[in-house]
């Protein structure tokens, strides 16, 4: 049981960055958000993560920038608990512990030590019924400290963070729940009530959906379910309070935000366009069309350079001066993934359904999407109620070379239309390129796909509905019009008039099985003849595998009730067990199998071998609900555990998708300290050098005193030879945001080239190479400082370690390159 | 109560005309509504919006514009002429040419002192007001282009006057012109096309609201002549603003049909500083809304589809009432149609179904009525009455003021209502009419009469004039009989029972009153409904009853009907409808036996007709009902501007 310990359930990436209201900072550098249960740093330039802030241990429920210092950021957890960091370094300066979970933060200039957050009221822990709670935070200067003076400002209030706004000048605070709309003024300690009639005679749905106030005016701007746009004023009065109405958004009006200056309100909404009004001229407004997916967040920088919009399809976009200049995506799930799970073995990438009509390419070691592939390409349109294309089915062959998609759109019969799509790998253009596409390659649709795994025949095998399954083989004779070779059907099967359910190549690509019912049929893939049929009553077969390596001779199947496998030397069941399984998957790399099992509302894993009885890891109670869909990722550097019960976990990692579309893996105790211990050196090595941007511009400013002041010794000359290494790796390992200017890396990088061949074997070719590649480089960059690129590597080698002794003829060596090389550029530069 | 028999009548062809101007009286609470036939209305805001006095137009004499100078009344039209109405005898007293060319616009100044007037030839001109008439005073300097618009400042010292293009401002003392606000062209708009502007208001501060052809309301400094800011409100025109008394909120009518309110308003709380905000939209017009009056808590539009729409601003209003809803006048609060007893067909004015009769002449039928025989049918002008025999068309001409006509019940006394609340009576024959003698009240107060009913056995005949006041004459002696006690509220409708010989009065305020003419006193019955008060839903019914008729068989049937509904009153039945709901007859019908019985009561409701005009109930217990749909009114209209409707 110890052992078991050792493996826990981790999420991998690919969490919500939309899930509530990022915000920019105030020189519009950075975006921060909430993704899972950490805060990520984005660069609005680059779109990269420059800091993942982790430390909470529930999901990150709110972010806003510290009043009393811009650098700083509070985040709020679910599990009670807000925290500060400094963003621009990732450091957790304090953390406050509130104790419920919260479930958004606002702050205000007006207020500073005081935070506003939402929680559950104490009186029904079950958390129907919110409050507004302002939190004194205390100013000791402990790390982790508890928040326990807690006062009440408003009670009964919407738990979602867009209802709630802090008015101008932090005087008011106003929040909306259903159909009334409350504004607290801190002042005079009143809250005023607004309320609004349900609907009326012409259909209105006056539900308020988000709030925000004008930041110099008296003005709340409400939202509402029929997309109508409310502006308040007067509203220190009970009676003579009014308001205007804007109707543009045919559909709730998801977030509203006001620019810092007043001069415009942004709205969105599920159209995905983003609504600028002007304020000053009220039937003005801007549209910016087309964002990609419904609106459910709006930001605005400080400055009111940058605006940016979340979008439900877990994507930011950043828009300055009302274009689009970046975008970041982050793993998009839908409601479903109806493709299978797959690895794209080229990019390491986990293929699934993206955004409509897409498949996306999603990088688990990055946790970054990499692209997106269109595979209906058509327009989506953003509407509820329109029934359109949506990629169903997907298949990649082994080497990656060729991928199968289905699009399918309408679930009756009748107005089913669907179509395959093979698609090939374009080395020169390094994407998929559309290959051939069969319109109703079947009567009905199809339910499985897979790819032959032989590796001389491209093959592909679909299971429809229709009672048929067909062979899709690649033409080996080329067309006069078409220069490629096209897909077409080799061959079509079917059995007794059944209806397939699911097909498996066997690891050689010698055997297909395709079920039927409950029917195993083995056929051969060179004639096309029936092998033999396999059956164990009762219950269809859902799922069906080949076990891999030396349980080649295993076939698994899953019916409803029982996992079955069958021996395919004698053709008999070896054995079967009673368990309703989800989801079964072999691992590529290993003859392992991992079967997740439903069980009374929980998920349970097993990872066995077909040739053992005794399963290799069971864990109970994964998660909560069906698990959707997992796969086998093979690791880059395998593990080296000899522990029995982690051992499965040496080669692939398991990931899972469960109901709730989270994306989980497992991670054995190894691995945490291997984080724990990078980590760790990251932290030592930030203590040190700040940044590798700080690292390079303050040693170059020490170098050019230094210049002055000394002349470089010849001792200094050989210290370069490990440092330069170091440049070389943090040139390539630093995002291109925070590098210097190349002027400087290019010195600093052919230094480092320089010194490391120095010891190498070919030394009379190597300066002149070092010379054509720094000619280059003073090509491109004129401004280049001749004299200083040498000399600061130089003074940064100085700083390390000691000089390592180098021979007198690799010194002689040096000393003549040097100045060749100098004489050469200058002369060079000055022409 | 049992079933009918139902004419359902649609022939009548009823137009009303669009609403054209609107001025308000604030001390006597008078609404004063211009249509585009000439003709005039007043309305009483103190009396439920009860439409109390109309006067005729003329053929050719469109009002363009009203103006209230204290209690007197002027309006100018596009003939060129300025008129003063005689708001007892309810005509006009006097017409005077303003020499000018037609007259776009009217005002008067605050104190009620002075009307300036703007013309077709550019030149705005003041009229002194005298006690028996109006003096031209001075000319103001001349412009080139017609003066659309005028508004006084408070004080009376300037007065702004907007045109094609351009505002001038003047100095009211010298006529000189102290600024020009040079308004331009909307963005997009062609070159040739000016902006108009429509309408024009200053406030006491000195600023000056405009609107414009181009859909923008402009609020202008008017010291420095500079534009302050500029609401884009539609993309079509500006039409009419209106003010309110403390001049915290403006509303400005658009062509789209829309009243937009803005409301003067301080940006940051708390703080002295305002600004005009835009705020609430009104949509309640499908045509222009031509004029437009804010009266603090309420605001009034009218326009081109003809309905006069009072909408309150319940901010404004503590308590909700009956007079605090939405109230949209269609149809004039009188009644239009005369209907005979006998198997004739009902008669209207001016009727068009089976039988039209073409009147001679440019002035407009005032009333119109039908003997109960139905051999005789009188229609009355302003200046004439003619009484026509229906087999032979013979007109007979008598040239009197009337304002209301009655005939007796066996059609043998024509009795016609004139100056001085005195009634002529006039006796028929088969030759011809003479005229027999002149009731006069006891105490005149010189207010015209709205309306007369005489008894069915010839003896009593009741008139009620516009003071509230109901007379009743004894015709067998003919002098004044009595006065019924005066009611706070106009009398809408009433009718003397055939049997009992009981007055029955409807007032303004849904009110129902018996008044016994031989006691002289309310009756029992009378006293029992108020001492139990009627039903809310009654009360809070918002057009009035216009007839009031009894059943010929059973006269303890009371009909009367209004626009929406007709009700029989079983006077026999005590039982007058429990608070919780009003129950129509259609509802009722649907409940079980047992709850029936619970929930019947004396007043039976029926809503199955819509529009209704008129009902009556004949000897042989078949019913008239005549409706004029809304429908069919909006469908003669010209069609509205063009509109972007989302998803077409």
């Amino acid at each position: 049981m110890v052992e078991q310990t050792d493996i826990r359930v981790v999420r991998c990436g690919g969490s919500k960055i939309c899930f509530s209201t990022p915000i920019l900072t105030n020189d519009s550098r950075f975006l921060i958000c909430a993704s899972g249960d950490s805060v990520k740093v984005f660069s609005t330039r680059t779109e990269e993560c420059v800091h993942v802030l982790h430390g909470h241990a529930n999901q990150v429920t709110g972010v806003a920038l510290n009043p009393a210092n811009h650098l700083q950021v509070y985040s709020c957890s679910l599990d009670g608990t807000v925290r500060l960091w400094d963003f621009i370094d990732g450091i957790l300066i304090k953390t406050f512990t509130v104790g419920y979970k919260i479930s958004s933060i606002y702050v205000s200039n007006k207020h500073i030590g005081v935070i506003f957050i939402i929680l559950p009221m104490q009186s029904n822990e079950n958390g129907e019924h919110f409050q507004l709670v302002a939190v004194r935070l205390p100013s000791a200067l402990e790390q982790e400290l508890e928040a326990r003076e807690l006062s009440a400002v408003l009670s009964d209030v919407s738990p979602v963070p867009a209802c709630t706004a802090f008015g101008q000048g932090g005087d008011y605070i106003a929040s909306a729940k259903g159909l009334q709309l409350c504004v607290y003024f801190f002042r005079k300690q009143k809250t005023y009530r607004f309320k609004l009639k349900a609907t009326d005679k012409k259909g209105a749905r006056n539900a308020f959906t988000c709030v925000a106030c004008h930041p110099k005016d008296d003005c709340i701007a409400t939202g509402h379910q029929d997309g109508k746009i409310r502006l308040w004023r007067n509203f220190n009065q009970k009676k003579e309070y009014t308001y205007s109405t804007q109707h543009w958004h045919h559909n709730a009006v998801s977030a509203l935000c006001f620019s810092p200056e007043g001069m415009h309100l942004l709205s969105g909404g599920v159209e995905s366009v983003l609504v600028q009004w002007h304020c000053k001229e009220v039937n003005k407004k801007n549209f910016l069309p087309r964002l990609g997916g419904a609106i459910a967040h709006i930001c605005v920088s400080p400055d009111g350079q940058m605006y940016s919009t979340s979008h439900t399809n877990n994507k930011i976009t950043i828009i300055s001066s009302f274009r689009v200049s970046a975008v970041i995506q982050g793993l998009v799930k839908g409601g479903s993934v109806q493709t299978d799970l797959m690895i794209d073995p080229r990019t390491k990438a986990l293929v699934l359904n993206g955004k409509p009509g897409h498949l996306q390419f999603y990088s688990l070691e990055r946790d970054k999407q990499l692209y997106s592939l269109d595979i209906v390409q058509q327009e989506y349109i953003y509407q509820a109620g329109l029934d359109q294309f949506e990629v169903v089915k997907a298949a990649l062959d082994g080497t990656a070379s060729w991928l199968a998609t289905v699009e399918q759109r309408g679930s009756k019969i009748s107005s089913l239309e669907f179509s395959l799509k093979l698609w090939s790998f374009n080395e020169k253009a390094q994407s998929f390129e559309l290959n051939t596409t069969i319109t109703a390659p079947h009567q009905n649709m199809i339910t499985a796909m897979c790819f032959s795994p032989a590796m001389d025949t491209t093959m592909l095998v679909t299971v429809a509905k229709d009672d048929q399954f067909k062979v899709w083989l690649l033409g080996s004779d080329l067309d006069e019009q078409k220069k490629q070779a096209s897909w077409s059907c080799e061959h079509l099967g079917s059995y007794h008039g059944l209806q397939p359910t699911n097909c498996c190549f066997s690891g050689d690509g010698s055997l297909l099985a395709v079920s039927f019912a409950e029917v195993v049929t083995l056929w051969s893939p060179d004639t096309w003849e029936l092998l033999t049929t396999l059956c164990q009553p009762p219950g269809t077969i859902e799922d069906l595998c080949f076990g891999r390596l030396s349980c080649s001779k295993y076939l698994l199947g899953t019916t409803t009730k029982n996992l079955l496998c069958w021996n395919l030397l004698t053709c008999a069941l070896e054995w079967s067990t009673s368990m309703d399984v989800c989801v079964l998957r072999t691992d590529p790399l290993s003859e392992n199998v991992a079967a997740f099992c439903h069980n009374s509302g929980k998920t349970d894993l097993f990872v066995f071998r077909p040739s053992e009885p005794r399963p290799l890891f069971t864990q109970k109670a994964v998660c909560v609900g069906r698990v959707q869909r997992c796969i086998f990722v093979p690791r880059e550097d395998p593990l080296d555990s000899c522990d029995e019960w982690s051992q499965w976990l040496n080669r692939s990692r398991l990931h899972f998708l469960t109901e709730q579309m989270e994306l989980l893996t497992f991670s054995t105790r190894a691995e945490d300290e291997r984080i724990l211990n990078s980590r760790k050196e990251l932290l030592v090595d930030d203590s040190v050098a700040m940044t590798p941007f700080y690292l390079l511009l303050g040693k170059h400013r020490q170098q050019q005193q230094e210049k002055q002041t000394s002349v470089p010794s010849q001792a200094a000359d050989r210290a370069q030879l490990p440092q330069g290494c170091v440049a070389i790796r943090e040139l390539l390992h630093t995002p291109a945001h925070v590098l210097p200017p190349a002027s400087f890396l290019c010195s600093v990088f052919l230094n480092s080239l320089l010194i490391s061949n120095t010891g190498g074997r070919d030394e009379k070719e190597l300066p002149e190479q070092e010379v054509d590649s720094e000619k280059e480089e003073v090509d491109s960059e004129e401004e280049m400082e001749m004299n200083n690129g040498p000399q600061g590597v130089r003074t940064q080698g100085s700083v390390g370690e000691a000089p390592p002794s180098l021979s007198r003829a690799e010194e002689k060596e040096l000393r003549r390159l040097r100045k060749t090389d100098f004489s050469w550029v200058t002369s060079l530069t000055s022409s | 109560m049992g079933e009918f028999t139902v004419h359902r009548v649609r022939f009548f062809h009823y137009m009303p005309s669009a609403v054209r101007a609107l001025a308000f009286q604030p001390q006597r609470q008078k609404i004063a509504v211009a249509r585009t036939d000439g003709s005039l209305e007043i309305l009483n805001r103190a009396d439920h919006l009860f439409q109390e006095k109309v006067i005729p137009g003329r053929e050719q004499r469109g009002t363009e514009a009203l103006a209230w100078a204290g209690q007197r009344l002027f309006s100018a039209g596009l003939n060129g002429e300025l008129v003063e109405y005689d708001m007892q005898e309810l005509r006009e007293k006097y017409r005077l040419d303003a020499s000018g060319g037609p007259v776009w616009t009217l005002t008067c100044n605050p104190q009620g002192t002075r009307l300036a007037v703007g013309c077709e030839d550019g030149t705005v001109k003041l009229f002194e007001v005298c006690d028996d008439g109006i003096q031209f005073e001075r000319n103001l300097a001349k412009q080139k282009g017609r003066i659309l618009s005028l508004s006084w400042h408070p004080s009376g010292s300037r007065l702004v006057a907007g045109m094609a293009g351009v505002i001038w401002v003047f100095d009211a003392g010298t006529g000189q012109s102290v600024h020009r606000l040079l308004v331009e062209r909307g963005t997009g708009a062609p070159r040739s096309k000016e902006c108009v502007v429509w309408s024009v208001v200053c406030l006491s501060d000195g600023t000056i609201v405009s609107g414009d052809s181009s859909g923008n309301v402009k609020v202008w400094d008017g010291d420095t002549g500079t534009l302050i800011r500029n609401h884009q409100v539609t993309k079509w025109d500006v039409l009419a603003l209106s003010v309110s008394q403390d001049e915290t909120s403006l509303v400005a009518g658009t062509s789209e049909g829309t009243v937009v309110q803005f409301q003067h308003l301080s940006v940051v709380l708390g703080r002295e500083d305002k600004e005009w905000v835009q705020t609430r939209t009104f949509k309640n017009h499908t045509h222009d809304v031509r004029a437009v009056l804010e009266l603090d808590t309420a605001v009034v539009s009218g326009g081109m589809d003809t309905q006069l729409v009072v909408r309150p601003l319940l901010d404004k209003i503590d308590v909700k009432t009956s007079a605090s809803a939405l109230r949209k006048i269609h149809f004039p609060h009188r009644r239009l149609v005369s209907c005979s007893r006998t198997n004739l067909p009902p008669l209207s004015r001016p009727s068009r179904g089976t039988r039209a009769l073409q009147l001679a002449g440019e002035e407009h039928i005032c009333c119109s009525a039908l003997s109960p025989c139905g051999g005789w049918v009188v229609v009355s002008t302003v200046t004439n009455l003619r009484l026509y025999r229906l087999q032979c068309d013979e007109t007979i001409s008598i040239t009197k003021v009337t304002n209301q006509i009655c005939f007796s019940s066996d059609s043998s006394y024509l009795f016609t209502a004139s100056t001085c609340s005195s009634v002529h009576v006039l006796a028929l024959s088969q030759s011809g009419c003479t005229f027999v003698c002149t009731l006069k009240p006891k105490s005149c107060s010189g207010q015209a009469i709205l309306l007369l009913t005489a008894s069915d056995d010839g003896k009593w005949l009741a008139a009620a004039n516009a003071d509230h006041e109901v007379q009743v004459y004894n015709l067998q002696k003919r002098k004044a009989y009595c006065t019924v006690p005066v009611y706070s509220s106009g009398v809408t409708a009433m009718s003397i029972n055939p049997a009992t010989n009981n007055l029955f009065m409807v007032h303004a305020d849904q009110q129902i009153f018996e008044f016994s003419l031989e006691q002289k006193q309310y009756t029992d019955w009378s006293r029992l409904v108020h001492r139990k008060g009627l039903h809310p839903q009654w009360l809070e019914r918002d057009t009035p009853v216009t007839n009031v008729t009894f059943s010929p068989r059973n006269p303890a049937h009371v009909i009367l009907h209004d626009m929406y509904m007709f009700c029989i009153i079983d006077q026999t039945l005590v039982r007058l409808p429990s608070v919780a709901k009003l129950v129509n007859q259609l509802t009722l019908r649907s409940l079980p036996e047992k709850e029936r019985r619970a929930h019947s009561h004396a007043f039976k409701i029926c809503k199955t007709f819509k529009e209704l005009l008129f009902v009556e109930l004949l000897e042989d217990q078949s019913l008239v009902v005549i409706e004029r749909p809304l429908l069919d009114i909006t469908a003669q209209l010209p069609p509205p501007v063009r509109q972007k409707k989302f998803a077409t």
